[in-house]
């Protein structure tokens, strides 16, 4: 069993759309996968599906070989399952100590304890620091997070996907939004995630793609229009087309 | 810097959620000092003791968890009657009515909670203001249990732990209401800040971040619903206990208004707000009422307007500043 993630025929439609279209799609152990499409591709309609947020109308999703396709969200970031999102989902009342801390206490399954407190919890409060070590939050931890700049948000977003300690990390657009300085550094972060974790890129920025995957596989119309190494896809003709022709990339 | 230091950071963030400020003893310091300052208020510092637990059991709810009611009176009335009918037909004891009352309303609480785990902040308004409307025409209607439009009469409490007898003053009553609020209060303050009270922050913050960090948002809603149900009816039980007496007012639409008031003044999610409010209220109420009884509610009305308005900032902007004063001076003193 070499795949981490994995789906099976999946189908999705709204009312007379299809969004997802008989969709096999296989993110192999430690990969570096890019799912790239033109607007409108269908791209996040499909992640959803892998994390819960909707419910295939047809077809299977397995994470390391169990069938998840029935799974709520929470119980999938359990098996190890983490995103980030697009657009920022952070708790904005919050520092980012404590959005942190939220994660790794759930992951422990602390959350269920109303009569502990988060400070003597050894193991939480070394993850915690090793994780804002890790994506270099540690000097503004204490600050709020809705008044921190936008690309140190978008770091946190992904740090709180990494703490939930995730087998399978799906990143949605990233760096969408970032400012080209900030750019470096959130790329950086991203190319520095262990290996053993598996990624999943969505993105629109060739330039990053190009970069960052071993792997690639283009969604057009709901339908998986195209899968293979960087190279196969740049010179791949229907791609050309379809694709990267009107961005004028490749 | 090293990972070590950063632990240690860390660590003291997360400790100082759940430090006690000094601003906090001084207001629990004169709390009890009322008793001894007051002596002729105390049966209105008694209503304001249990307004402050009532408003503090909305605090969990509306300023953690982000669930919004108007309705909260049903578990205040439905503890009121549980500990009234109790201590007519089972036991005088106080505090073993106590822990009915807050039983009883906690069931309700749970029961009901299914019906605010889902919809909009409209759909709980609604769903909560229904379930306190019916339990108010039941309690009108089932006269034979309740006293109906009576009142629940002849109650009669024993001694407090067995010593201490209420008195006409007021002194007992004060001293018990204050002691249990500032026993709940303690707990509620343990609860926001363990694991638990963080993740409830995080569902009113984002749900949809809370459920992809592995938050099982029902669950969590249940769980403090049911506590703020449970709170909401220690309030109530005291009501009954303390006045002995239990009227269909405790499930009165306006206790749940008002009560929306109270923390909307002292501020959410600090659980220091609802009390806060309790004591702004009933003064503002007071003050009021002594110069024009018939009408203090147009007042209360335009106070509540002007302060929606443009107030709120300036006076929670006060209380911070008169906090962060006491700190200093609290630091000064430590040092």
């Amino acid at each position: 069993m070499n795949a981490a993630l994995q789906t099976f025929d999946l189908c999705k439609s709204f009312g007379g759309i299809t969004a997802t279209d008989h969709v096999d799609f296989t993110l192999a152990k430690g990969a570096r996968h890019a799912l790239i499409g033109p607007n409108g591709a269908g791209k996040t309609t499909f992640v959803n599906q892998l994390t819960g947020v909707l419910r295939p109308s047809s077809g299977r999703v397995e994470l390391m070989g169990e069938d998840i396709t029935g799974l709520p969200r929470e119980a999938r970031v359990g098996r190890g399952l983490a995103r980030t999102f697009q657009i920022n989902q952070l708790f904005a009342t919050m520092t980012p100590v404590e959005m942190i801390a939220l994660v790794i206490s759930e992951r422990l399954g602390r959350g269920r304890q109303p009569l502990r407190a988060l400070d003597r919890e050894k193991e939480l409060v070394a993850e915690t620091a090793e994780i804002l070590a890790r994506f270099r939050l540690d000097d503004i931890m204490d600050e709020r997070i809705a008044t921190l700049p936008y690309g140190k948000q978008r770091q946190i977003e992904i740090a709180a996907a990494f703490a939930a300690k995730p087998s399978v990390l799906l990143l949605d657009e990233p760096a969408a939004g970032v400012p080209e300085a900030e750019r470096r550094e959130l790329m950086a972060t991203v190319a520095g995630l262990p290996e053993d974790v598996s990624v999943l890129l969505i993105e629109h920025d060739m330039d990053l793609v190009f970069r960052f995957a071993t792997r690639i596989t283009v969604l057009v119309n709901g339908r998986l229009l195209a899968d293979g190494t960087p190279g196969e896809i740049a010179n791949d003709p229907a791609v050309r087309a379809a694709y990267l022709g009107e961005h004028g990339h490749g | 810097m090293s990972t070590d230091s950063i632990e240690a950071r860390v660590q003291r963030s997360l400790y100082g959620a759940r430090r006690w400020h000094p601003a906090e003893i001084a207001f629990w310091v004169l709390a009890l000092a009322a008793f001894f300052l007051l002596p002729r208020q105390l049966l209105i510092l008694n209503e304001i003791a249990i307004l402050g637990l009532f408003a503090l059991s909305l605090d969990l709810i509306l300023g953690y968890a982000g669930i919004v009611s108007l309705g909260h009176a049903a578990f205040f009335g439905f503890g009121a009657y549980a500990a009234g009918l109790f201590a007519k037909h089972a036991s005088a004891d106080p505090v073993t009515g106590l822990a009915v009352g807050m039983s009883a309303a906690g069931l309700l609480g749970l029961l009901t909670s299914p019906l605010i785990l889902r919809g909009s902040d409209l759909t709980r308004l609604m769903v909560t203001l229904g379930v306190a409307l019916i339990l108010g025409e039941l309690a009108n209607s089932l006269g034979g249990i309740t006293g109906g439009a009576d009142g629940l009469q002849g109650i009669m409490m024993g001694p407090v732990l067995g010593l201490f007898e209420f008195d006409i003053f007021g002194k007992v009553a004060y001293l018990y209401s204050l002691a249990v609020l500032f026993v709940l209060f303690v707990l509620a303050r343990r609860i926001v800040g363990s694991p638990f009270g963080l993740s409830l922050r995080a569902i009113r913050d984002n749900p949809l971040r809370a459920s992809a960090s592995g938050v099982p948002l029902h669950w969590r809603l249940v769980a403090v619903y049911t506590l703020a149900a449970a709170y909401a009816g220690a309030a109530g039980a005291l009501l009954a206990q303390t006045t002995q007496f239990v009227s269909l007012d405790v499930l009165a639409f306006h206790r749940s208004a008002d009560l929306m008031l109270v923390l909307i003044v002292g501020g959410a999610g600090y659980l220091y707000g609802g009390l806060i409010g309790a004591v702004a209220f009933k003064l503002l109420q007071d003050v009021i009422a002594s110069f024009t009884p018939q009408y203090w509610m147009f007042w209360i009305g335009l106070f509540l307007v002007l302060f929606v308005l443009g107030g709120r900032e300036l006076i929670h902007g006060g209380i911070k500043a008169v906090v962060g004063r006491v700190a200093r001076l609290g630091r000064r003193a430590s040092t």
